[in-house]
């Protein structure tokens, strides 16, 4: 297990994942706690989806930068519905973001289009489209309904409900890469386009089906936001298609494409995270105090030393 | 006998405990062509990187021009002069041809500018010697892969270089090209630039070298004048084995078939075309058959094998393949047919580089190893390790990424591929193109093997020994058209040569 760990590349996340809590646990006295946990990952919650969600899209050698802007597009969708109860503001969020990741799919798979250039296009449409629908104003969602339901309850007053979604989405996320040949196409393409083509494959709609996914992750995550913080917010996303492509590089997948992990980019989504949690800490003791800017230089730091640490531990044997 | 230019004595090299090369020497006069032959894993490779500064060595000389060196780094190799032509070009096709030529060596004015001017004189200076007649303004991309090798041994002439290494220089061009590049190399010869060559292709080592250094299990094991060597000698050098024991086995595996008499007929293209390329081929393909297509480089006998893979859309003629009354539009409709196409282009359209030999190998398999869209794993690895014993192919595990693999073993494992999906025709283009002496045996042995069971194959080869003693039948094509089929036995090399350049049985 180790070994293959090893020379996959990946054990640098969890090595550092598992350093960061046994630091966090010997220094902070409720670092542990059940609260901390609980709010830990409803927090990341969010995060682990859109960085699933990009992790497939990476897989294939493409890129999806629309992620932060469609999950706030789907916030507002969500909160705007909220009146009318989780059962369908849920759906609307989620299909607000599958029609981005169907817009995706369609100018690259159809037209052609660059990921890069395709996903800027919509990343900035679905700004655009979020401010227009929202007024430019946050939207308030209906608190007499269910729909807080999702992102504030939690089971045993410990795992929070958005996790256990997220998880079912890194559940289908990893079963697909590892078990089927849809996920075998998926790092095909990103390794050999012109070979998968060549072998049958069917290309076409394995990219097709990882924007799709990235697309309705990105709608999940915004109805996670709305329904966690009691309101759809056009403006906030910005930058999180980078923090997800950062945790997707720290798991060991290539930009690439053509290799990688889901379960070693959730450890990076949740590497991140912590790092954060770890300085809320910290500035709590008092000892010192940093600002979110800090905090950004520290994430940055963070991404290169376990990029580096990557580096030698799958340093790759040499032919003879 | 003059002073040599190179003299590597005793060098030894391991990697993490394993020995690449146990005793290396290898002995290079000025103004020679020299040969360096051997399995993949010979230690071919790991010799050259050590002379060129990429690896250190454990032990051993090197002596240049006479004084014992110790090259820490390819900048410093090629400063003592000691350049490089590798497999894959390492310039920078964006820039200019000029750009190219100077790039970390631009001549400078006396205010520390680059002086374009001097670097365009330099550049012309160089082209004009090999008489290759280009814009230098343009983008180095902007021209062929043939042309920009020229222009990657134009900068290493440009910098006076005393010993070129060309690492397998003619694996992408075509015969004209080759000769160009022969000319150049021979003129750099003439001017006593001595020129290291690494080739699968004996034919080439024949034409071109002077010399040959034989290296076998990390060990060089001959050097010879190649005027003193046959053809055999060298192979037998490279396998281990007496030239007597080859020849009385003939030179490739697929040697000494019988036919299968009666096959039924499997495929039958008539008239097909796709293109100019591609204009009127007709061939019939009996099971149990090997059928081999010949024709000098660009006589379209790739795109035959696309046009009936379905990769390339017919603009005329059929191909019928039995029990099978759709047309093959698409490279999955022919997989789902029982057709199978091992293709040319082991890099570009073969191997997945990250994927392990494992999902490698089973990928034109995977339809069929998904129950409920989900693939059983444990059938999946049963198989594959099913194959890796039968193909012999040698990786550390089925795990290992497949582009940690050598050439040969990489084939073995594209091979492995298509008899997973146990197809009735099985299309190989150039299948043993590329890999070394001993694999390619091997192959030969599988493909021998798959024919007996009574597949149907087609096969493209330039090697006339393969297509000879492999084909029971051999299809000659010339600019797009099959123009004549020759039968076995009785195809002798004249015959055959002679049938592609006039396309009349002699």
């Amino acid at each position: 297990m180790i070994g293959t760990l090893l020379r996959q590349g990946h054990l640098a996340v969890w090595v550092a994942l598992a350093v960061l809590i046994l630091f966090g646990t010997l220094r902070y006295d409720n670092f542990a706690s059940a609260y901390n946990l609980s709010s830990f990952l409803g927090y990341n919650s969010m995060f682990i989806l859109i960085s699933v969600g990009m992790c497939l899209v990476i897989m294939t050698g493409g890129i999806d930068l629309s992620v932060g802007t469609v999950a706030a597009l789907a916030s507002v969708v969500a909160a705007m519905l909220s009146p009318l109860g989780l059962a369908v503001a849920l759906p609307a969020g989620m299909a607000a973001g599958l029609a981005a990741g169907a817009l995706n799919a369609a100018m690259i798979t159809g037209l052609r289009l660059p990921p890069f250039m395709a996903t800027l296009a919509t990343m900035l449409a679905a700004k655009g489209a979020a401010l227009w629908l929202a007024d430019n104003r946050t939207v308030p969602v209906d608190w007499t309904s269910d729909f807080t339901a999702l992102g504030m309850n939690k089971v045993a007053d410990l795992l929070p409900w958005t996790i256990l979604v997220a998880l079912v989405a890194v559940v289908i996320a990893w079963v697909v890469v590892d078990r089927t040949p849809l996920g075998r196409t998926i790092l095909a393409i990103g390794g050999n386009a012109e070979a998968a083509h060549l072998m049958g494959l069917k290309t076409r709609r394995a990219e097709v089906f990882v924007y799709l996914f990235s697309g309705a992750c990105a709608g999940l995550a915004g109805v996670f936001l709305a329904s966690g913080y009691g309101a759809g917010q056009p403006l906030e996303g910005a930058g999180w298609e980078l923090a997800a492509i950062a945790a997707v590089v720290v798991g060991g997948t290539l930009l690439t494409g053509g290799m990688g992990s889901v379960t070693a980019t959730v450890a990076g989504a949740l590497l991140f995270g912590l790092v954060f949690n770890l300085l809320n800490f910290e500035n709590g003791r008092g000892t010192i105090s940093l600002s979110a800017n800090w905090q950004s230089v520290i994430r940055g730091a963070f991404l290169l030393i376990v990029i580096l640490l990557q580096a030698r531990l799958a340093r790759p044997v040499p032919k003879t | 006998m003059p002073d040599a230019l190179l003299q590597m004595t005793g060098i030894t090299k391991s990697f993490g405990g394993v020995p690449a090369l146990a005793d290396g020497t290898l002995s290079i006069l000025p103004g020679e062509v020299h040969a360096i032959v051997g399995q993949n894993g010979a230690g071919k490779s790991t010799l050259i990187t050590i002379l060129t500064g990429v690896y250190r060595r454990d032990g051993g000389t090197v002596r240049w021009q006479g004084r014992e060196v110790d090259l820490r780094s390819p900048r410093e190799a090629q400063a003592a002069g000691i350049a490089t032509i590798y497999q894959e070009l390492t310039l920078v096709p964006q820039r200019t041809v000029i750009e190219n030529i100077v790039l970390g060596y631009e001549p400078k004015t006396r205010l520390g500018m680059t002086d374009w001017r001097a670097a365009e004189a330099r550049t012309r200076a160089v082209l004009g010697r090999f008489g290759i007649d280009i814009d230098p303004h343009r983008p180095l991309g902007s021209y062929p892969t043939a042309i920009q090798q020229l222009v990657a041994i134009g900068r290493a002439a440009a910098m006076e270089a005393k010993l070129l290494i060309m690492d397998e220089p003619t694996s992408s061009l075509d015969e004209r090209e080759v000769q160009v590049l022969f000319g150049v190399i021979r003129q750099l010869k003439a001017q006593g630039t001595s020129i290291l060559y690494v080739s699968h292709f004996l034919d080439e080592i024949f034409e071109l070298c002077d010399g040959v250094t034989t290296l076998r299990d990390g060990r060089t094991v001959g050097a010879a004048r190649i005027a003193d060597l046959s053809r055999l000698d060298l192979i037998a050098a490279m396998l281990g084995r007496s030239a007597e024991d080859i020849r009385s086995v003939g030179m490739t595996e697929l040697s000494g078939q019988s036919r299968a008499e009666g096959g039924a007929v499997v495929l039958e293209a008539s008239g097909i075309a796709t293109g100019r390329r591609l204009r009127k081929l007709d061939l019939t393909l009996r099971a149990g058959e090997i059928v081999g297509l010949a024709g000098l480089l660009g006589s379209g006998r790739t795109e035959a094998a696309r046009a009936i893979f379905g990769m390339d859309r017919l603009t005329a003629g059929t191909v019928r393949l039995a029990d099978q009354p759709a047309a093959i539009t698409s490279p999955r409709a022919a997989i789902a047919a029982g057709m199978a196409f091992l293709s040319e282009d082991r890099k570009t359209e073969g191997i997945i580089p990250d994927l392990s030999v494992c999902e490698n190998l089973t990928l034109a398999l995977l339809p069929r190893l998904a129950r409920m869209g989900i693939v059983d794993q444990k059938r999946e690895r049963r198989i594959v390790e099913g194959f890796i014993a039968a193909l012999g192919i040698k990786a550390a595990h089925m795990d290992q990424p497949i582009r940690q693999l050598s050439g040969g073993n990489q084939q073995k494992v594209l091979l492995g591929r298509w008899l997973a999906i146990e197809p009735r025709l099985l299309i190989l283009d150039e299948p043993t193109r590329g890999v070394d002496v001993g694999a390619k045996r091997e192959i030969q042995a599988i493909i021998k093997a798959k024919v007996k069971e009574g597949c149907a194959v087609l096969l493209i080869s330039s090697e006339f020994e393969e297509l000879i003693e492999g084909a029971h039948d051999i299809v000659v094509m010339q600019e797009g058209r099959s123009v004549t089929r020759l039968s076995n036995p009785g195809v002798t090399e004249d015959r055959l040569i002679h049938a592609m350049a006039a396309g009349a049985p002699a």
